[in-house]
């Protein structure tokens, strides 16, 4: 049985997750709520964002995210990682800065042109 | 002359200006005083933006960029660098840049999107000393996600409102250790998911119904605060001192709507969203001119703005479309129906409607001003209950939305309407 507050979007559903059931979830308004009570007991995940530095810009920093959820235990890994990535202007957005980070399939790809 | 001037180029400007462009007006000016679009939205770079408008989860940049490639498409020109000094009800709009120097604009009608400023420590009296190393969140946030500035290695968050809760994630991520949330309230100010993704996720304690009740500089810099538990009246509770050694304390007590050229001009503002009284299409007491955004009300949500932002901009091009000032001079004098706070409700969104202008239905805006369980909101005329809506819970922290259906709105008799929210 776990309790959880759902973040996939601001409305903030409270599930419920029976694990004697088959992970059955209730009190979610969407499926992407009983999506997101499954992986968040079994394996949690989000999207992490960031920024990187930036030479040639109208700004030192380029914001940047995960193009899909990380797992949360690679977070401070990759948060690691981008400390040595420096990029060159003009960039736009989607365009990826780190193919596969940190071996979880998703890319760092950047969110403002620049 | 121009059909219709936009100040500001945040969330709000941005959608009123594209929805007036959509609804036929060719004359489109956006007035910004930032050197780019975009407003807050640029330092904003966490995601879970554009769930409603766009059906994807957006960073703030990105979602920017999406109404700003909108509007690249049409002829909606863009004053940047650009301050407004002072609007007037005959819609003049006086501006100044270093580009152009003094000039006086004029328009047909005029959208208010200027957003809001954070609450300072002025604003609160917090005791102790006046170091460096204090402030608003939203200024931290913009140092450290464009400037590139760290503000700090040892953090205290005075206020849970999202801002706060957004950074003391963003810091944590930057290598920071933040200590505490601290929070007045006997709830949080901001969204559940923050509490959950940017606090729990990390291990940051949330001290609810406590506050900073001093802070300690060592050579100009913060170097400690108390926090102390509150009793009644918000008193602080003598024992119940918990210590931080601290550099850093950020505030998110709250967002002020920007709206000292909406006084100025003499349009009516409510002293409870301290934004600017509006009809159900967001016209101000000033004909012609029109409110959207965090100017009106502080949203929790840039999507909510976005929709507000639309409403206001195709009400705008409506009113130019029908002839202007002439053109509202020869319409009759509508009705008003003015939404009335009951027990449980701070503020409602419109607070007034002309029933004859709705075409379906009205949007309600508000926010209740305790917690509550499963519930009721009811919006009645004297005894008869005109519309009722359940709901689980709800928060002062997150607005509430309603619909009142054309249909309800026209079994509405008397010239008033009280909305109420009660335990079911």
């Amino acid at each position: 049985m776990a309790d959880l507050v759902c973040i996939v979007c601001p409305k903030g559903c409270r599930l419920h997750v029976d694990e004697e059931n088959g992970d059955a979830v209730t009190g979610n308004a969407c499926p992407r709520g009983a999506e997101y009570a499954r992986a968040e007991t079994r394996r949690p995940t989000r999207v992490m964002t960031s920024t990187v530095r930036l030479t040639g810009g109208r700004y030192c920093r380029c914001p940047i995210k995960t193009d899909a959820p990380v797992p949360k235990g690679k977070i401070m890994d990759i948060m690691e990682q981008l400390n040595g990535v420096e990029l060159q202007a003009p960039v736009t957005i989607g365009q990826v800065v780190i193919p596969n980070v940190a071996d979880t399939g998703a890319n760092i790809v950047v969110t403002r042109n620049l | 002359m121009q059909d219709l001037i936009v100040i500001g180029g945040g969330p709000a400007g941005l959608a009123a200006a594209y929805a007036a462009y959509r609804k036929g007006l060719r004359d489109i000016l956006i007035v910004e005083r930032d050197r780019e679009l975009g407003g807050i939205l640029n330092q904003c770079i966490h995601n879970g933006f554009g769930l409603h408008r766009f059906k994807e989860e957006l960073t703030g940049p990105e979602y920017a960029d999406r109404f700003i490639r909108m509007l690249s498409d049409t002829n909606v020109h863009v004053m940047l660098d650009t301050m407004v000094l002072g609007i007037t009800q005959g819609r003049e709009v006086r501006v100044i840049s270093a580009a152009r120097g003094y000039e006086t604009l004029s328009a047909k009608s005029i959208v208010l999107a200027m957003g809001c400023r954070e609450r300072t420590r002025g604003a609160i009296a917090i005791p102790g000393d006046r170091p460096a190393g204090i402030f608003t969140a939203g200024t931290a946030q913009r140092y450290l996600n464009m400037e590139g500035y760290m503000v700090g290695r040892r953090v205290v968050i005075l206020g849970s409102g999202d801002i706060g809760l957004i950074m003391a994630r963003r810091m944590t991520l930057e290598g920071a250790k933040v200590l505490a949330c601290v929070e007045l309230m006997p709830y949080s100010g901001g969204l559940m998911r923050n509490i959950v993704q940017c606090l729990q996720d990390w291990d940051i304690p949330l001290y609810l119904s406590h506050t900073i009740t001093n802070i300690v500089a060592t050579e100009g810099r913060v170097s400690h605060v108390t926090v102390q538990k509150l009793g009644e009246n918000n008193a602080p509770l003598a024992g119940s001192e918990i210590e931080f050694d601290c550099d850093t304390v950020l505030l998110s007590v709250g967002l002020i709507p920007e709206n000292e050229l909406t006084r100025d001009a003499g349009i009516r503002i409510d002293p409870r969203t301290n934004g600017a009284i509006v009809y159900e299409n967001m016209e101000t007491s000033a004909p012609g001119v029109f409110a959207c955004g965090n100017v009106v009300h502080v949203h929790d949500l840039v999507d909510y703005v976005s929709a507000e932002s639309e409403r206001a901009g195709a009400a705008a091009a409506q009113y130019v479309l029908a002839g202007g000032p002439e053109g509202a001079a020869d319409q009759p004098e509508r009705a008003t129906v003015e939404l009335v706070n009951g027990d449980g409700i701070g503020y409602t969104v419109p607070q007034k409607i002309r029933v004859e202008n709705v075409a379906k239905a009205a949007d309600l805006f508000f926010r209740v001003r305790r917690l509550y369980g499963e519930s009721v909101v009811e919006v009645t005329d004297g005894d008869a209950v005109i519309a009722a809506y359940r709901r689980s819970q709800m928060a002062p922290g997150e607005m509430e939305h309603i619909l009142l259906t054309k249909a309800q709105l026209d079994r509405i008799t008397g010239n008033t309407v009280t909305v109420t929210a009660k335990e079911a």
